[in-house]
């Protein structure tokens, strides 16, 4: 079968003052197929594609669009060329409709809603979409504003569409649904270009599959050809071994226990309902569940970001239910969750790596003036540990790579010396060496005797590296399994709720720690206390 | 077969350049100004058919001529600018420096007014600073804690509270003018306390306002970058969510800001009161407050850059007044005129700082005179 070609690019270089993000790279992309393009954090690949779609402009270098040369100086233009891009941070209205954010900035559009949304349904039916045209933005899940955005982008013809990082906010189920629907278009004569860091997903959906290594193109190969391990190599430069261990740690008292928490969501109802778990020093638990089944309030309520609406969180054998953050962390308690959207908490998108690094312990000292001087140095420390990719330490963090945004985030939490930590998704948009870097990390820290709450996505890799992994469905425990005597099939049957094994386990008094570090009338007098407290306030 | 229309290509492509190194920028900003000074040169031969270069000596020496006075007014408008830094780095818009300012004054006056040769001096002039103080204090934090607890838009509420402020202020300084005639003129000339409250002068009249522009200068300039309220402050400005993340009491920083803000108000305002003007009334402020805005931004929020940008804009003022003046024209349109064109051409060019600007391949081949692109393309249609 000949092929077409639909996109090349010929010796493009772009570079941001001294950066050099992309050098002399060429990329082919044909009709009818999937291309993926793969490189470690910041080697490249989202700056070559906003060229592509007309956010940035190459310094040198040529695009051809169905063999013309094409000059793309804005999105505007890329459209002009048939070609659409689905970037990592949404780019929608919230208080708009779907429709209407779909034909927003079409030029010459009528504003005929009816025939909008019967265009939209026609476009969802043809490869297989779930959208309500008329439901608002704000309403929406993470992976429905994604479809919005894909629709958005086929609304105005796109031909050839660029997908950045689409599934490092789904969940598995949403994934598979999405490359159902990708597959779909390719046999209907698109290309499309697709982000990932995650092997497994390179070899399911691609064709082919370009590497990019510190922003130079290294090659191309054709998926049903390659292995994991080859793509890896290509991709990191050697050969490396990559696995994770399960470290024995002999495992220390509770260091947080949890009863009856119950949570509300922002919408009022009840997010986490009658919880109860413990984490021991020198255990990782790990946390399964679809997206929103309470993981994030819980999270949330433990960093004291959220109103615990009664239930106990006990660090030490002391309630922090209703302290504030700071307290918090100052007990030792470091939460870091990784949003869908990376910058939005825990980082300072203009401050520098260095400012950033003292954002929670900038107030040590008893001087009325900030250490920055330590801050840099610690900077300095993570930037080689964690092999961040940056000019300097007083880079700010907005010119940063999504991946290396967040291996400062992640490096900083641990970095202070916590003894629980809580991380949510730590590994959402890193490349796999790193993927695994920040695993060890965990390990280390557990064998200091840390606890680790591991909230995850990747089955595999919780049943690989936790000791224990608790299954939240709806808000409710499923379960509390031991991770080497659990299947990935087992999990996910009560991820859905389909097994409840603390149903057969009721009376064995289920998440409650044989040596608590309270005594039973201890925890009667807190309960007590919570009631009565209640009471009083009616 | 498609039928495609041909589209010219664009001449320019536009991209954002946000690692410009500081000296181009500065050379950016100094062509700005040359190119504003040409255009400046093209009107004054038309409209008051005088030869530029005379005109832009005028302005210089003009400018000069009263060392001390352009001193003061850069102190002045410095103070201004101080007192909405540390807020506009909180991305706080405090419009209201002149309202704060003003209130300030007023109470001072009072003072002055009702306690002349009833306190010794000293007493009085400690009040007035501290009644002062409190008043432009009180007048920064009403819109703050509006903004901490409520939401409400700081940009309206404090713009609004410039004129109540102005509001109150025509009420007394006409009210209490003792018949003298002079509105806003309280203790007046040869009234036997005329003099109760003022400060004392170190050298002249000016050196302390000089002196205490350049100490609270030198404050800011650490508190916003070495301090962890500054740090604190611009955090908050940057994201409000990773704020409260870090456990920061963001309510607490916004109130705690506008009371630094108020403070500097306030001296300022002691200052018209005790040092400057010994009198209160509602144009005492000029426009400094929104000129303020314009210098701090040209500054980017840093105070040790408003130093030279205060300097540039005084200079501009003054030096365009004195055209004025020397030229014998009716009114100070013309010298409105040229400092309007200068910061517009200033505030332009950030333009140009801010995004790179390259010629398209088609420009390129127009200008080797090779066949365009879109031309081959027409061509072939
Ligand atoms: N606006 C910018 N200003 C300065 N440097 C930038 C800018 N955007 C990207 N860079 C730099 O260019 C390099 C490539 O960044 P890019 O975002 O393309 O990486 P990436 O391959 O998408 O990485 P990731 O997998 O982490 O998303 C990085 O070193 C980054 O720091
Ligand atoms: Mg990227």
């Amino acid at each position: 079968m000949s092929k077409e070609i639909a996109l090349e690019l010929k010796n493009i270089t772009k570079s941001f003052g001294r950066v050099v993000a992309n050098r002399n790279v060429n990329l082919t992309v044909y009709k009818n197929e999937i291309l993926s393009l793969l490189g470690e954090n910041g080697s490249g690949k989202t700056t070559l594609m906003n060229m592509i779609s007309g956010i940035y402009f190459p310094d040198e270098g040529e695009i051809f669009v169905d063999g013309k040369p094409a000059v793309i100086s804005s999105p505007k233009d890329a459209f002009g060329y048939g070609i659409g891009m689905i970037h990592q941070h949404f780019k929608l209205v919230d208080t708009f409709t779907a429709a209407q954010n779909i034909i927003l900035g079409i030029k010459n559009e009528k504003y005929n809603i009816k025939l909008v949304n019967s265009r939209v349904r026609e476009i969802a039916e043809k490869y297989g979409f779930d959208i309500d045209p008329k439901k608002k933005i704000h309403e929406m899940s993470v992976s429905e504003k994604q479809t919005v955005e894909i629709i958005k982008v086929l609304y105005r013809g796109a031909n050839i569409l660029i997908l950045d990082e689409p599934t490092a906010v789904l969940t598995p189920q949403e994934i598979e649904k999405l490359f159902a629907i990708l597959r779909k278009m390719r046999d209907d004569g698109k290309s499309i270009i697709i982000i990932t860091h995650k092997l497994n997903e390179v070899m399911e959906i691609s064709d082919r599959v370009s590497i990019l290594r510190k922003g130079e193109y290294i090659g191309t190969v054709n998926t049903c050809e390659t292995t994991e391990k080859q793509l890896t190599e290509m991709m990191v430069g050697k050969q490396i071994e990559l696995k994770i261990d399960r470290v024995k740690v002999e495992s220390t008292k509770p260091l947080l226990e949890i009863r009856d928490l119950v949570i509300r969501s922002d919408d009022g109802s009840k997010a986490i309902k009658n919880v109860s778990f413990y984490i021991r020093g020198g255990e990782i638990l790990g946390v399964a569940g679809i997206t929103g089944c309470g993981q994030k309030e819980l999270c949330e309520a433990i960093a004291g970001l959220r109103k615990v609406e009664s239930g106990f969180i006990m660090h030490k054998g002391e309630s922090i239910v209703g302290m504030p953050p700071k307290l918090i962390i100052e007990k030792g308690i470091s939460m870091s969750f990784i949003p869908e959207d990376r910058l939005g908490m825990g980082l300072a998108p203009s401050f520098s790596i260095t400012d950033n690094m003292m954002l929670k312990t900038y107030g040590e000292g008893k001087t009325p003036f900030v250490n920055r001087q330590a801050a840099r140095e610690k900077a300095q420390a993570l930037i080689e540990k964690l092999e961040i990719a940056t000019p300097s330490t007083e880079t700010p963090v907005r010119r940063l790579s999504g991946g290396n945004v967040q291996k400062v985030l992640v490096g900083r939490e641990i970095d202070a010396n916590p003894n629980v930590i809580v991380t949510a998704y730590p590994v959402r948009g890193l490349d796999i060496n790193s993927a695994y870097a920040i695993y060890d990390i965990l390990n280390e820290q557990k064998s200091k005797g840390v606890g680790i709450l591991f909230v995850g996505e990747d089955l595999d890799v919780m049943l690989a590296l936790c000791d224990k992994i608790l299954v939240l469905c709806h808000g409710e425990v499923m379960g509390i399994v031991h991770a080497a005597k659990v299947t990935k099939d087992q999990l996910g049957l009560m991820m859905t709720g389909a097994v409840n094994l603390t149903e057969l386990q009721k009376e064995k008094n289920f998440g409650i720690a044989k040596d608590s570090n309270l005594t039973e009338t201890e925890w009667l007098n807190a309960a007590n206390e919570q009631n009565g407290g209640a009471e009083n306030e009616n | 077969m498609k039928t495609e229309k041909v589209k010219n290509d664009p001449l320019f492509h536009v991209s954002k350049n946000d690692n410009l190194p500081r000296w181009k920028a500065m050379l950016i900003r100094a062509g700005a100004v040359l190119v504003a000074l040409v255009i400046c040169g093209i009107m004054s031969v038309i409209l008051i058919k005088e030869n530029p270069f005379k005109i832009y000596g005028t302005m210089i020496t003009g400018a000069f001529i009263d060392i001390w006075t352009l001193l003061k007014d850069i102190a002045v408008l410095l103070m201004f600018g101080l007192a909405v830094i540390p807020a506009f780095k909180m991305k706080f818009w405090n419009m209201g420096a002149n309202g704060q300012v003003l209130i300030g004054c007023l109470c001072a006056i009072a003072c002055m007014k009702f306690l002349a040769g009833k306190v010794p001096n000293v007493v009085l002039i400690i009040l007035m600073v501290v009644t002062s103080i409190a008043a432009s204090v009180i007048w920064a934090v009403i819109p703050a804690i509006f903004k901490a607890f409520f939401g409400t838009n700081e940009t309206l509420f404090t713009l609004m509270m410039n004129y109540i402020a102005i509001g109150i202020v025509a009420y007394f300084s006409f009210s209490w003018s003792d018949g003298s005639g002079t509105i806003g003129l309280v203790n007046y000339i040869g009234s036997k306390n005329y003099m109760a409250g003022w400060f004392p002068n170190i050298g002249n009249k000016y050196v302390m306002i000089i002196l205490i522009a350049l100490l609270v200068d030198a404050f800011m300039f650490v508190y916003m970058k070495y301090t962890k309220h500054g740090f604190e402050t611009a955090l908050v400005g940057e994201s409000v969510n990773t704020a409260k993340y870090v456990g920061i009491n963001v309510k607490k920083v916004i109130i705690r800001t506008l009371i630094l803000s108020g403070v500097i108000c306030g001296i300022m305002g002691a200052m018209f009161a005790g040092s400057l003007e010994h009198t209160v009334n509602t144009s005492i402020c000029g426009s400094k407050g929104f000129t303020a805005i314009l210098v701090a931004w040209l500054a980017n929020f840093d105070p040790l850059m408003m130093l030279f940008t205060t300097f540039f804009v005084v200079f501009l003022q003054t030096g365009a007044e004195n055209v004025s003046t020397v030229f014998q024209l009716k009114s100070t349109d013309y010298s409105n005129i040229v400092v309007g064109i200068i910061f517009f051409c200033i505030i332009g060019c950030e333009f140009f700082i801010r995004y790179k600007i390259m010629p398209s391949q088609r420009l390129k081949d127009i200008l080797s005179g090779k066949k365009t692109r879109s031309a081959e393309k027409k061509e072939e249609a």
